[in-house]
């Protein structure tokens, strides 16, 4: 598996992780390399647990009880293992972004949403608030359609434009790795296309780990796919092979469409 | 084509023909029955409402017959019951004030705190602990906590100020604050509960703390419910009336300062409706007149309530 990136630096290792509710295992020895400035789609059935892996890389799951996890999941370059136990998930989540299903921007003004990691690990600096605020808002290919009016709620924006906003405030604070779940789930096809973009633009500039249901969308915009059945890794590989010439049964009959 | 299939579909006899028209009418005639009885009951709270206010303003009238309006809005004495009577509604409304306002300032900030604490850190033990104490602390008679506030707070607020005269408006207002507590946690409790989770994780996965996220996300996503439990607290407390009655002194004294006796609108009404005034004098009336300003004064802050849930509503779905 991780032979086909030996030639690419990685962000991050998953070692045999392993991750449960409380006597549900729900994820199972999974090993999974992330390489870096690369987007790596993770692909599968509905309740493969796809999700509940993208969810163990900013600890999630800690927000819940009994929650448990066993293996690791390293971050390059420092190699720290995100999940152990010792690390406060505070400290995770401020490397780690996450873009939700639904676009989530807090009830405040656009400017307030964009800032808002900056302002929760304590910056104070205006001039730097603003210049970072308008560079992610850059990024995420929503300034043009937001400078003019900053100030107004994030709620009047369209559906598409908020959850660019949400990717725009999980780019404000430099995050190591960008995670996006099912980011275009509840949009329409004009938005979802303008993200898809957005997410090629973005690989230069940030690791992204994407979780979808839209195998296109996994095959437009990824560069090595995961596909999971059952809390397992069936197959990795670069998207290429995964999507022409898939080397599992249930990998091929999942891309055909035959089951899922 | 389309119009000729439809109207073959009409002229298809109904296999239910014969027995649909008596019951269709019954069950017609039952629907009226059902929705008179509905708007009754909506009607009586209506009715209720119209009627207090048409008896106190009738009973106000024959009273800005006797004392000017100006003399009313800006005398500083209320002594209706002297024999030089001066009816200035300003110390009434002082105490009113200065009571809600000490009662707020131990309500809202105690009721927040412990709605933050219940709705985002207890678990589930604690929540299933503090709960159904703090209703107890709802259920508790008005009465109680007025001999509460007179018999066991001012002697202990007597030990740090020692000129505190027995009866006084800080005593009776904190009481008063501590009565109100339960309103304004649960009603906040229920706003922060009902924003959805994915603002929690949202600004959880941006690093906030768990502190970070009720201060700067939830408080202001459930101000629209938050606002309509302060108010709420406000309305109870402009209202209270055996606290005061019991803890304050029953003086009318103008003034701010809350280590003095006063009297409150409430106080004043309950002072005289349990004397022996006879009906129809001035002095009577003037409890209609104090209790039409104080509706009028609850009346304001419902508004500024009513305004306020619709400046900060957020529709989740």
């Amino acid at each position: 598996m991780v032979e086909i990136l030996k030639k690419e630096i990685l962000r991050s290792d998953v070692r045999n992780l392993s991750f449960s509710y409380g006597d549900k295992k729900v994820l199972k020895n999974i090993n999974l390399p992330i390489a870096d400035n690369k987007v790596t789609a993770l692909i599968g059935p509905s309740g493969c647990g796809k999700t509940t892996l993208l969810r163990c890389f900013n600890r999630m799951h800690d927000l819940y009880k009994s929650t448990h996890y066993e293996g690791e999941i390293i971050l390059f370059p420092e190699g720290i293992n995100i999940i152990s136990a010792k690390l406060d998930p505070i400290e995770v989540r401020m490397k780690i972004g996450m873009v939700f299903q639904k676009p989530n921007p807090f009830p405040k003004s656009i400017f307030e949403n964009v800032s808002y990691g900056l302002k929760v690990r304590g910056i104070r600096k205006s001039s730097f608030i603003k210049d970072k605020s308008e560079k992610a808002l850059k990024q995420a290919g929503l300034w043009e359609e937001v400078k003019d009016r900053l100030h107004q709620p994030a709620t009047s924006l369209s559906g598409g434009q908020q959850q660019r906003l949400c990717i725009a405030r999980a780019l404000a604070t430099d995050p190591e790795i960008l995670l996006l779940d099912e980011p275009t789930s509840a949009l329409d096809p004009i938005s979802t296309a303008h993200i898809e973009k957005l997410i090629v633009d973005l690989k230069s500039t940030v690791t992204i780990v994407i979780v979808t249901h839209n195998l296109h969308q996994a095959a437009r915009v990824s560069d090595s796919t995961a596909f999971m059945y059952l809390g397992e890794m069936v197959e990795f590989g670069t998207t290429n092979q995964i999507f022409t010439n898939p080397q599992q049964k249930r990998t091929e009959n999942y891309i055909t469409g035959r089951f899922g | 084509m389309e119009l000729a299939e439809v109207q073959v579909n009409a002229a298809r006899p109904s296999s239910l023909a014969g027995v649909r028209n008596p019951f269709q009418k019954w069950r017609k005639l039952k629907e009226k029955i059902i929705e008179l009885c509905l708007l009754t009951s909506a009607m009586t709270s209506v009715v209720v409402v119209f009627t207090i206010l048409w008896i106190l303003v009738s009973e106000s009238i024959p009273f800005f017959q006797h004392v000017r309006l100006i003399d009313f809005l800006t005398d500083t004495e209320w002594t209706p019951l002297f024999e030089q009577a001066h009816y200035g509604i300003l110390p009434l409304l002082c105490g009113t004030f200065l009571t809600t306002l000490i009662a707020l300032s131990v309500a809202i900030p105690c009721g927040t705190m412990m709605a933050l604490f219940l709705s985002e850190y207890a678990t589930p033990f604690w929540r299933e602990t503090l709960k159904p104490v703090l209703e107890l602390l709802a259920a508790v008679p008005t009465v109680v906590y007025g001999y509460f506030a007179l018999m066991t707070v001012t002697p202990l607020l007597q030990k740090l100020i020692p000129s505190l005269p027995g009866f006084n408006v800080l005593s009776a207002g904190i009481v008063m604050g501590v009565m109100i507590v339960p309103y304004v946690s649960s009603l906040t409790e229920d706003a922060l509960r009902s924003v959805p989770n994915y603002l929690r994780e949202g600004s959880m996965a941006m690093g906030a703390s768990k502190a970070q996220t009720a201060l700067r996300v939830l408080y202001p996503a459930a101000f629209s419910g938050i606002s309509s439990a302060y108010i709420l607290a406000i309305s109870r407390a402009l209202g209270e009336t055996m606290v005061v009655s019991i803890a304050a002194g029953l003086k009318p004294n103008l003034t701010l300062n809350p280590l003095e006796p006063a009297a409150t609108v409430t106080a004043f009404i309950v002072q005289v409706s349990q004397g022996d005034l006879p009906h129809g004098s001035i002095g009577f009336q003037s409890i209609y007149v104090a209790g039409l300003a104080l509706l009028i004064l609850t009346l304001v802050f419902n508004l500024f309530g009513f305004y306020l849930r619709r400046r900060f509503k957020e529709t989740y779905d």
